[in-house]
């Protein structure tokens, strides 16, 4: 167990499972970089951000592959060469680019496994930075986790922390499902205690990071850490509440999100995605109809605005969903009284 | 080229069944009894089964929206198929994929695809499992005029040059992209894009079986021995619409008739092996014989057949979830 960064994690992950099957290969524009440059200089980037550093230096060019820049192709070939053998985990860079390969995820290696009739497997990862914060504009800051899960076939994985993201790409490398796992690019150099070894924590389990009885707040990704951050806040005037990172989007724990709505009767969710048919309008219906009884106050969704996400830092802020606006939104149903009857 | 009997008794029977299964489609396809989209591949069968004859289960094709033919001249069993057209539980998908997306990844066949242009990139995966996996495989991307335009397609051919892959492109040029010319459709050549990308380039008659397979024979062999992808172009003609009920107005009158009559990969190779003394008729005509029987059967159990459970519905999403 040592401190290690979210860019850490996920390398130790890839190379771990790198190392226990050889049929994991890595592929991706620029997952090592260099070929083809007049240094000669090979494993030269390692990725855009560094997260793949070192591991064609370990494992060679028949395992580490860079492609040209190409979505359609290489993001088809990843689906083709899972279902003929090969454990690929492809890199879309930022997901915003799946609007040049959307085909190749949605339409085919989300779909042989039921168009065939349950004879294909697909053990496929795609893996892409997604998330506002990082004066990346409107092209390369989306959070498109709710497309993904909308589409059946693929599984979506959210992680919200170095450890979560160590031990949910290993399941998601072993997982014979497609599976789309997406890494906030603002989290890379997050820091805390990872296990150097290998384990794995498995999809559609929820995680508690907070628990407390006044009010249920969803939180994905890296708004968890916000609404860790508002819940401790909160408790200090005496409002205490339960987080969930649910981890997954498909599966998502219903479960336990319905559990914790019983328990305190108020929810708040937090998603960085556009706000219309995301993920906090699923899990507000969810809730709408499955825990209707236990609500004591109407459901809060703590989102964006449905604009683009603006360049400018003034504006970007603007737009994201931050501790305050959480505790504005935990507070506000916390303060809400029913009509009395008439 | 000498080729071996069983060789060609297998490919004519493979020819003669797809010629079979899809002209008995189209009639029943008119009784209304076939739900869906159905597109036929009559006039093709020498393309799908010329370049087939030169694969083993081993090598991986991944074939179009008219995909009946390279389906069976992949191997694909003719009772699953019919079942799978019908809707039928006994179909080699469950009657969940349909006409358009049969596949039997155990002898290679990656799926007939919905999508124009869908299979050029799985190809690139496919043929990346063989090079890695080391297996001696190929893989073979069936696609029309149409999907030559497609940027999947184009990327494809950059890709496979770029990574040295064992894949080949067969552009299957019936001169439509449904019910637009490909005269209008496609800039420059077929040959100018395989060359841009820097791969072989080899054409032939698609309705000559000997030709198809002789060409064809040549790109897998040189992909075989590690030499890289290559483009083969294959000339043909489509006798049916782009889908059953297309009247086919944006072709001239007799211009199906005369392909029929002139450029029919059965009566042609029949001639062929026929004068030459490699075949002898009675053999052609007992597989005549035998391909009906079998065509009528798959179409009496296909009807026989049962309709999925309900409990289907949510099944094979996942392998787990």
């Amino acid at each position: 167990m040592s401190k290690k960064s979210f860019r850490q994690a996920i390398n130790e992950a890839l190379r771990l499972e790198m190392r226990r099957d050889p049929r994991v290969i890595l592929m991706g524009e620029d997952v090592a970089g260099g070929r083809g440059g007049t240094s000669g200089v090979t494993d030269a980037w390692g990725g855009v951000l560094g997260v793949t550093k070192g591991l064609q230096t370990e494992f060679g060019e028949d395992r580490v592959f860079d492609t040209p820049i190409s979505e359609a192709s290489y993001i088809g070939a990843a689906a083709g060469a899972a279902a003929t053998g090969l454990r690929p985990v492809a890199e879309l860079m930022f997901v915003d680019f799946v609007g040049c390969c959307l085909d190749q995820i949605m339409n085919q290696a989300a779909k042989f496994r039921y168009m065939f009739g349950g004879k294909a497997r697909t053990p496929l990862v795609i893996r892409a930075m997604y998330g506002a914060g990082f004066n990346a504009a409107a092209q390369h800051s989306q959070a498109l986790y709710p497309l993904f899960t909308h589409i059946p076939g693929l599984k979506v994985v959210i992680p919200s922390s170095p450890y979560e993201a160590k031990g949910l790409l290993i399941e998601a490398i072993r997982d014979d499902d497609p599976v789309i796992f997406l890494e906030n690019k603002v989290m890379y150099d997050d820091e805390e205690d990872v296990p150097d070894g290998s384990y794995t924590i498995p999809f559609g389990e929820a995680n508690l990071t907070r628990e407390g009885d006044d009010v249920t707040i969803v939180a994905f990704g890296r708004m968890v850490n916000f609404a860790n951050e508002a819940a401790d806040r909160l408790e200090k005037s005496g409002i205490s509440c339960t987080v969930i990172d649910p981890r997954t989007t498909s599966p998502l724990d219903t479960g336990t999100i319905l559990d914790c709505v019983a328990d305190t009767g108020r929810l708040v969710i937090v998603d960085e995605s556009s706000p219309r048919c995301n993920l906090a309008t699923d899990v507000a219906a969810l809730v709408a109809e499955e825990a209707f009884d236990a609500l004591k106050a109407p459901i809060r969704r703590v989102v964006p605005p449905h604009t683009p996400v603006p360049f400018s830092s003034t504006l970007e802020a603007l737009y994201m969903p931050n501790a305050d606006k959480i505790e504005a939104a935990v507070k506000s149903v916390m303060s809400y009284r029913m009509k009395e009857e008439v | 080229m000498q080729i071996a009997r069983d060789i060609l008794l297998r490919s004519y029977r493979s020819m003669r069944t797809i010629r079979d299964f899809e002209e008995r489609l189209h009639v029943e396809f008119a009784t209304g009894e076939i739900p869906g989209f159905v597109h036929l591949y009559c006039g093709e069968e020498a393309s799908g089964v010329g370049v087939c004859a030169n694969l083993t289960d081993t090598d991986t094709i991944a074939s179009t929206h008219r995909g009946h033919g390279h389906c069976i001249a992949k191997g694909v069993g003719v009772d699953g198929m019919m079942a799978e057209i019908y809707g039928r539980s006994t179909g080699v998908c469950r009657g969940k994929g349909g006409s358009m997306h049969i596949a039997d990844l155990s002898l290679g066949m990656l799926g007939a695809n919905g999508i124009v242009g869908g299979g050029p990139p799985l190809i690139c995966g496919a043929a990346l499992s063989h090079k890695l996996l080391k297996d001696g495989g190929v893989a073979v991307a069936f696609y029309g005029d149409g999907a030559s335009n497609e940027g999947s397609t184009l990327e494809s051919l950059n890709l496979a040059t770029v990574w040295q892959l064992p894949a080949i492109f067969v552009v299957e040029d019936n001169g439509y992209g449904e019910a637009t010319g490909a005269s209008y459709a496609v800039a420059g050549t077929q040959k100018a894009r395989a060359e841009g990308f820097g791969m072989p380039y080899y054409e032939c008659d698609g309705t000559d079986f000997f030709a198809v397979y002789e060409t064809a024979g040549e790109a897998i062999k040189r992909a075989r021995a590690g030499e890289g992808p290559a483009m083969v172009h294959v000339h043909l003609s489509r006798w049916y619409g782009h889908f059953e009920g297309d009247s086919m107005s944006y072709r001239i009158d007799g211009e199906v008739a005369r392909e029929r009559a002139e450029r029919d990969c059965l009566v042609n190779f029949r001639r062929r092996t026929t004068e030459a003394g490699l075949l002898d008729a009675a053999a052609l005509d007992e597989i005549d014989a035998a391909v009906k029987a079998e065509v009528e059967q798959s179409v009496v159990s296909a009807k026989a057949a049962p309709t999925p459970e309900d409990a289907d519905l949510l099944k094979d999403v996942y392998v787990a979830y």
